[in-house]
């Protein structure tokens, strides 16, 4: 008797370790389906790299020039866009002024969208940002970190015009603005490269600019090494760090929403490696014997 | 001379970039800027070469009706559709502008499928988490425990298993440590020899020790 | 005894001037426009150095001064500084840039090699100004070394006489012991398993261009890799992501299949391009892999996001997989999902660990001597950061 319980147990064991991939989507599915529908708060931990960020923005003085560098496209905008979002209402709310551009072609598109959606967000619907008041767009530059040295030494030589196509030395964000040591402060939105790496070894170690960054989760690892060394002023990476940024800019937004599908997510993931060593440990030791 | 003239070209313009990185003075200041600028038209002018080869492996597959030839007549329409719409229906704006066709198709069907095919890691990353992390040796194990801390540190859930330790000890502070210091210390053990390895490839590409890549042993 | 009356008079005429003077005192007090601290001039900056920009094209001068004691967090009067710039020291000055409060360095890019300038760096706050004396003359150049980076130097020269003495001492015939690397020693394995199953072999050279150097390591092992395929008459597929690299695969290939005697089997459409769109990369590939199914999938090169869709795809198949990346992000997705991965630098020794050519593998010795010294640094740098004997990253700033 025990034997044939031994046997079934085996076989459901054997079952679980080569189950069907799609039942493992289905859960996963669900995992990040019904928390949307949920209403539970979670209590976010602040991780220092990004308090460092929220310390640099607070420094800033109203009038203060922020450049925002969007170094990436739309399959990274779930990670990414909330952190713009976020810096960008805390910069339009304490008036300081903000420079947008992109080393990606789709970066300066993704912070038009950002803009539009600060826009429609009932504490700016009264008081939206303004064009050339508030912000600039100066577009996209292809060259990668060839743009970034050039704007270590003119940035209006190296963005001659806007993304409107309006001479730069037209507007009013960009007047006295020859190069960094005219930014107060530099915020790089980056899904890769060109992108963090390469803002740090030109614009900080070149021209001593003052740089925070906000990555994704896979490619924040690579960046840590430079916020030890100091090269970078904090670092946000991936979602978690997306909802911790708007928790201490104190503009909650998808990066909070999301959150609780990621851990249920990550729960459902956690569950089926215990079960699947379960299984691996159970039909190991009856090979064993 | 097939070859010798790719390994001089290659040769004089390696070194030349080695150099300039080391010399200001001019002509050197300019010679990146320069190589750079000539590499990017190069690369632009190749997009051609794809584009056509595409087009034709695909009227190849339509015409003489391979397997899955349905697939390439989706290709070469989507590719004209797209063409098409940008070139000709944006009323005299730039085909990037706000409200043209095109910046229709970018956010409401390009943008939804490439966020789409990223998404698809979330599922894919759970079935390869199933399969991989499996406790078949010490380090297997290590590894295991490592993603475990670090996948409940990532989210609020660890904290809140964890409230009843001080919160200088709860699991995301954990995740944080292995982030910051195990995590770290491999990334730029790996980083080290992976440029060790460029230097020693560029160098061989430089010095035509390496030709594999022109078609010869 | 009565005062006279001039007396009187003399008197009178003091006291009226005593009291006008007192009242005058009081009405200007009362009348005078009150202190505003705007209007005060603030402190100039002081001891202003200027010199030519170290270690560049020419064309630059460096100000550095020590800020205004009015230059104080709090203060907001204080709105910064103005540099100006003239080629006499007594006259001609003119505004050619601005630094906000607390700066305390500037960079002028438009001066001329050779020509003497003097500068003047002013305070303001609110609409005074306060400036100091010029200082000058300075005038730019051009420097033929960039000493900055003599360190780089050092180690480039180091790193390469290591491998070419390496290389040397493999051309006259020493053996150098190289370790096993599993996923190589696979190649042959997984080629002999798509023959047998008679299904296709899939080789994907990364999503990078011709100029990434794991593009050029890839295609590289793609040489290898095709001479078998040819020897055994396996169907290989290359599908790649940029023209350029598609041009350098097909020469490859094509070179490659004329050394196995194999001519006649090779076909320009074996490599094709697909599209230079990361996700449409992967999904055309992922439908190729479904509707094929081959029995063996290469990915070495360059790969971002893309690496666990396109290998997750492949293992659903039971392909086997060989991965080789220096994309360290992506590695333990390749890890995770493939059957053998090199990782970093292997991908880079995988041509010289096939050819067995004694030049190649002569410069993973010297890698490797490299990578022994970079370890003796880190050791003793260690030792000397922890007890604080002196500053030794800083031999590693690289300007």
């Amino acid at each position: 008797m025990n034997d044939l319980i031994w046997v079934a147990i085996k076989f459901m064991f054997e079952k679980l370790l080569r189950i069907d991939r799609r039942i493992i989507f289905l859960f996963v599915l669900i995992a990040l389906i019904v928390p949307l529908f949920l209403n539970i708060s979670q209590h976010i931990a602040i991780s220092p790299e990004v308090r460092d960020i929220y310390d640099s923005l607070r420094k800033l003085q109203p009038g203060s020039r922020v450049l925002l560098a969007f170094d990436y496209d739309p399959p990274s905008a779930p990670e990414l866009q909330p952190m713009a979002v976020a810096v960008m209402k805390y910069c339009f709310k304490h008036n300081l002024k903000v420079i947008i551009m992109g080393l990606w072609p789709q970066g300066p598109l993704q912070a038009n969208l950002a803009i539009e959606s600060i826009k429609r967000d009932k504490e700016f619907k009264d008081n939206p940002p303004i064009y050339d008041k508030d912000y600039v767009n100066l577009g996209y530059m292809t060259g990668n970190e060839l743009v970034i040295q050039g704007m270590g030494t003119d940035i209006q030589r190296t963005f001659p015009r806007d993304y409107l196509g309006n001479p730069t030395s037209s507007l009013s964000v960009m007047k006295g603005i020859t190069n960094f040591s005219n930014i107060d402060f530099i915020f790089n939105l980056s899904a890769g490269y060109p992108g963090t790496v390469e803002w740090v070894l030109f614009a900080v170690d070149r021209f001593h600019a003052k740089l925070s960054a906000g990555n994704t989760a896979v490619q924040a690892p690579q960046v840590y090494p430079y916020v030890h060394s100091g090269q970078l002023s904090g670092l946000a990476g991936g979602l978690k760090g997306a909802a911790e940024l708007e928790k201490l800019l104190g503009f909650y937004g998808k990066g909070t929403k999301f959150m609780l599908s990621q851990s249920f997510a990550h729960i459902v993931v956690i569950f089926f490696i215990i079960v699947g060593n379960v299984a691996y440990f159970a039909t190991r030791g009856k090979k064993k014997k | 001379m097939r070859r010798e003239i790719p390994l001089i070209i290659t040769g004089v313009v390696g070194f030349t970039y080695i150099i300039q990185f080391f010399i200001p003075h001019w002509p050197f200041n300019i010679m990146e800027h320069m190589l750079t600028d000539w590499m990017l038209i190069i690369f632009a002018f190749a997009i051609w070469l794809g584009v056509l080869n595409l087009m034709k492996v695909s009227l190849d597959r339509i015409s003489k009706r391979t397997k899955d030839w349905p697939y390439a007549l989706v290709t070469i329409l989507g590719f004209l559709f797209i063409v098409i719409a940008g070139f000709f229906f944006s009323g005299g704006r730039r085909f990037l502008d706000p409200g043209t066709p095109f910046d229709y198709i970018y956010q409401f069907i390009y943008t939804p499928l490439s966020a789409t095919m990223f998404a698809m890691l979330a599922f894919y990353v759970a079935s390869a988490s199933y399969r991989a992390f499996r406790a078949r040796t010490k380090e297997a194990t290590l590894l295991l425990l490592a993603a475990f801390f670090v996948m409940l540190g990532r989210v609020p859930v660890g904290d809140a298993m964890t409230s009843f330790l001080p919160e200088s000890v709860r699991l995301s502070k954990f995740a944080d440590w292995i982030m910051n210091y195990p995590q770290t210390a491999g990334q730029r053990a790996i980083m080290i020899g992976i440029a060790l390895g460029i230097v020693s490839t560029s160098l061989r590409l430089i010095l035509g020790i390496e030709r594999s890549h022109l078609g010869s042993d | 005894m009565y005062p006279t009356k001039k007396a009187l008079l003399e008197t009178s005429k003091f006291i009226f001037l005593l009291l006008s003077f007192l009242v005058l005192m009081n009405v200007s007090a009362f009348c005078a426009v009150p202190e505003d601290p705007s209007y005060g001039a603030p402190a100039p900056p002081t001891d202003l150095v200027v010199r030519d920009v170290p270690n560049d094209a020419g064309g630059a001068i460096i100000l550095h001064w020590d800020p205004s004691v009015d230059d104080v967090e709090g203060n907001d009067k204080f709105i910064g500084y103005e540099i100006l710039r003239s080629t006499s020291p007594d006259s001609g000055f003119k505004v050619i840039g601005t630094a906000t409060a607390g700066s305390t360095e500037l960079t002028d890019n438009q001066t001329v090699d050779g020509k003497k300038y003097y500068y003047i760096v002013r305070s303001l706050m609110g609409s005074s100004i306060a400036e100091a004396w010029p200082v000058g003359p300075v005038s730019s150049s051009q420097q033929w070394f960039n000493l900055g980076r003599i360190n780089s130097f050092i180690a480039l020269l180091i790193l390469s006489t290591a491998i070419l003495w390496y290389i040397h001492r493999a051309r006259r015939g020493d053996t150098l012991f190289i370790r096993k690397i599993a996923g190589l020693e696979a190649v042959d394995e997984a080629v002999g398993r798509a023959t047998e199953m008679g299904k296709a072999i899939y080789y994907i050279p990364g999503t990078q261009d011709m100029d990434n150097v794991q593009t050029i390591a890839g295609v590289t092992i793609l040489g290898r890799v095709a001479k078998l395929t040819a020897q055994y008459e396996t169907p290989l597929d290359v599908p790649v992501s940029r023209s350029l690299v598609m041009i350098t695969a097909r020469e490859i290939v094509k070179e490659a299949y004329l050394n196995a005697g194999r001519p006649d089997a090779y076909n320009d459409s074996m490599v094709h391009y697909l599209t230079d769109d990361q996700f449409g990369y992967a999904a055309a590939i992922d439908g190729m892999v479904v509707r094929e199914k081959p029995a063996t999938i290469f990915y070495m090169g360059a790969f971002y996001a893309e690496s666990l869709i396109l290998a997750e795809t492949g293992n659903s198949v039971g392909a086997i997989q060989i991965a080789g990346t220096a994309m360290p992000a992506q590695l333990p997705f390749f890890i995770a999902a493939c059957d053998y991965t090199l990782i970093g630098e292997e991908l880079f020794a995988a041509s010289a660990y096939l050819s067995k050519e004694p030049k190649l593998l002569g410069s993973l010795k010297g890698q490797d001597f490299g990578k022994l010294c970079i370890l003796g640094i880190i050791i003793i740098g260690s030792i000397i950061q922890t007890f604080g004997i002196f500053d030794f990253t800083s031999i590693f700033t690289v300007q």
